[in-house]
């Protein structure tokens, strides 16, 4: 046994550090999380000494689930595969679709186009040069049917990432359904409808806050009474990391939404037991490996503590957090693309030891354009290699008990729960984003971290290290704007061909429901149904509301 | 005014197009903002018609355009002929964003002075902007 080894026992972790780090200079003065975090060289036991590991930590499958929902993890069952995509017309993303299933994906989950997305239709001027670009167009009950043409939307489930139109675009989804003979009962899925990210970090919104959050609520009590198998919010951190956040404020954000909308939901008189077992989150799996997953423990922690303590929740099904992952799209280079496989890779990892539910893993040509098949295929396998071939599905939560987990764990916690606080003294989100508060602090820790990379000080391979002049390009998806015109002329001939009275009466009533507080949804599905166009649902909308403007400040 | 080389570097930043994703804008207009140049951020669905109205409002020597959605072949040439419609032919034009290599040219030849695409330094991009402007104002 050599020296060190002997000494190793008795020595506390601050008497160990003098000893060792006095040998050898390190390769930087400090290292850091990606999100900032100063990491100590060697985590023992004296580092969790504040922990509670019993009542903090527990057992997976009791609260406060800090270990995961489920006891046995995924032994019982694997994450569901779904992999985010849309391009182009309904037909050709169907067409995807369907080849992501027959390649094993488990769910599915609908890119939509910057025109679907901002509540306008493919022949709305202000959609020209972007239908079909970012994502598939769809605008009215028939293109949502072409989407699912030949998928059971009673056994696959389907994810949407709407948000300001969220209510328009289920209110096809459900018409869509029901010509199919799938009543709303039988709908399994989750629709993004998370308003306050928008207004904090990705910026798509159409109407001002108040009746926005009057929608996110109204699809959400619908749901609950409808389709109660259907999750009618994604509580998204996602967009805020993408935009820039540290995972310290993606998991406080994230969390301070959620809050705002069960505040919301229960004073319009929902149960907070049934409410609490809909919502679901979405989450970044970014590239600081351990801080990733102990974003995800802490997250499951904080959230059932608020639910219990804030909310009164009882049951473990309203308690605990689900969620979604998705790999990092902005950790994603241009420069050397192959390299973004093992990026996505060790991002994904993180998910997996972190406990998400569902998984998305990024194209290698992400940071180029939209993928490839060849591109998205080889994303979905690198799902399917870690759930097949890499061991990690086997034990649940295999970092608890790690010193150096549990001692991120809980800082997160602490940290996440003290911004939660700056918010709430602010007034609640909705005032928070108004003082530009959460926006202040994205931009800030953006800015740091471009000039992080720029010094040097942030290492990037590809980028500001390792780079190679003899990068070689690969091929990426090029949109068929033939295919993309016909669908714009295709809209406006069905538009043409409904029956008028019907879509005058449905959008009537849509104006009248809209001035009540009463719920906006019925009416919504009642315009779907005649054929009214997501472009109308939300113009009729925009006249009575107006459309929020962001204060510009840089 | 007198002698243009006394006042600051005036640049436009403009996110045109339907995208809300506004990270690069910001960061850029910001790193523009400290190296020294008076930064006027439009904010977020500007038309080619408002960007170009702000040009000449504002007495920008460059504007800054910020697509990341696939639009840009779209939007540039509209962009271009309003300019041209006000006489701001001497507005150096830049795009920053995901633009892939073969629209590269194309965008040149609509008389963009330069494309930055993902990875760039924002160093890169002052510097660039030193270069284009400064010598024509100090001729003037």
């Amino acid at each position: 046994m050599s020296d060190q080894a002997k000494d190793a026992g008795p020595m506390t972790r601050a008497e160990w550090e003098v000893r060792v780090r006095g040998r050898a200079s390190e390769r930087r003065e400090t290292f850091r999380t990606a999100s900032g975090r100063e990491i100590a060289p060697l985590y023992t036991p004296d580092d969790i000494a504040d922990v509670d590991l019993a009542r903090e930590i527990g057992r997976p499958g009791e609260y406060p689930f800090t270990r995961g929902l489920y006891p046995q993890g995924y032994r019982t069952r694997l994450w569901t595969m779904r992999q985010f995509a849309g391009h182009g017309t309904p037909a050709e993303t169907n067409a995807r679709y369907r080849y992501l299933l027959e390649t094993g994906a488990t769910g599915l989950s609908v890119a939509f186009d910057l025109p679907t997305l901002m509540g306008r239709d493919p022949d709305d001027p202000a959609s020209a040069g972007e239908v079909g670009r970012c994502g598939v167009s769809v605008a009215s009950v028939d293109d949502m049917l072409e989407l699912f043409e030949g998928i059971d939307l009673g056994r696959i489930s389907v994810s949407m990432t709407i948000n300001a139109p969220a209510a328009m675009v289920f209110a096809l989804l459900v018409a869509a359904a029901e010509r199919r003979g799938v009543q709303p009962a039988a709908l399994t899925g989750t629709l993004q409808n998370d308003i306050l990210k928008e207004f904090i970090a990705q910026k798509e919104y159409i109407f001002p806050p108040e009746p926005s959050m009057r929608l996110v609520r109204d699809v959400i009590l619908f749901s609950l009474r409808e389709s109660p198998r259907w999750y009618p919010i994604s509580i998204s951190g996602y967009h805020i990391r993408e935009a820039g956040a540290t995972a310290r404020h993606e998991l406080a954000l994230t969390l301070a939404d959620g809050i705002a909308y069960v505040e919301r939901c229960l004073a319009a008189g929902a149960d907070v037991e049934a409410l609490g077992a809909r919502l679901s989150f979405f989450f970044n799996a970014h590239s600081d490996f351990f801080e990733e997953i102990a974003k995800f423990r802490a997250a499951r922690q904080l959230w059932a503590r608020i639910m219990r303590e804030r909310f009164g929740a009882q049951s473990d099904r309203a308690c605990g957090l689900r969620f979604h992952a998705q790999t990092s799209g902005v950790s994603l280079t241009a420069q050397q693309p192959l390299n973004n496989v093992v990026r996505t890779t060790f991002q994904a990892m993180s998910a997996v030891l972190g406990g998400a539910s569902s998984l998305h893993t990024n194209a290698l040509d992400e940071a180029l354009a939209l993928p490839t098949t060849a591109a998205a295929t080889l994303a979905l396998r690198t799902q399917q290699i870690l759930a097949y071939e890499s061991g990690l599905a086997g034990p649940v939560d295999p970092f608890g008990g790690s010193w150096f987990v549990e001692r991120l764990t809980r800082d997160l916690v602490d940290e996440a729960l003290a911004d939660i606080e700056v918010i709430d003294r602010a007034g609640g989100m909705v005032a928070a984003i108004e003082q530009g508060l959460p926006q202040r602090w994205i931009a800030e820790s953006a800015y740091r971290t471009q000039l992080e990379v720029e010094r040097g000080e942030r290492e990037i391979v590809g980028v500001n290290v390792c780079r190679d002049d003899r990068d070689v390009p690969i091929e990426t998806l090029e949109i068929d704007d033939e295919a993309v015109s016909r669908h714009v002329a295709r809209c406006s001939d069905r538009r043409r061909r409904r029956d008028a009275g019907r879509v005058k009466r449905s959008l009537d009533r849509l104006r009248d429901v809209a001035r009540t507080d009463d719920n906006v949804m019925p009416a919504l599905v009642d315009c779907a149904r005649n054929g009214v166009t997501i472009g109308e649902m939300c113009g009729a909308l925009r006249d009575l509301w107006g459309e929020f403007h962001e204060p510009v400040s840089i | 005014m007198h002698g243009r080389f006394m006042t600051k570097t005036r640049v436009i930043i403009a996110k045109p197009g339907l995208d809300g994703h506004d990270r690069g804008a910001r960061v850029i207009a910001r790193a523009l903002r400290d190296a020294g140049m008076e930064v006027i951020y439009t904010g977020l669905r500007q038309t080619p018609e408002q960007i170009a109205a702000a040009a000449l409002q504002e007495d920008a020597d460059v504007v800054g355009l910020s697509i990341l959605s696939g639009a840009h072949m779209h939007i540039c040439p509209r962009l271009m002929d309003e300019l041209r419609a006000r006489g701001l032919d001497h507005v150096v034009v830049l795009v920053g964003g995901i633009i892939p290599d073969a629209d590269v040219p194309k965008l040149k030849a609509l008389g963009i002075r330069e494309v930055f695409q993902p990875g760039t330094p924002m160093q890169e991009i002052v510097d660039f902007i030193r270069r284009a402007v400064e010598p024509r104002a100090e001729t003037v």
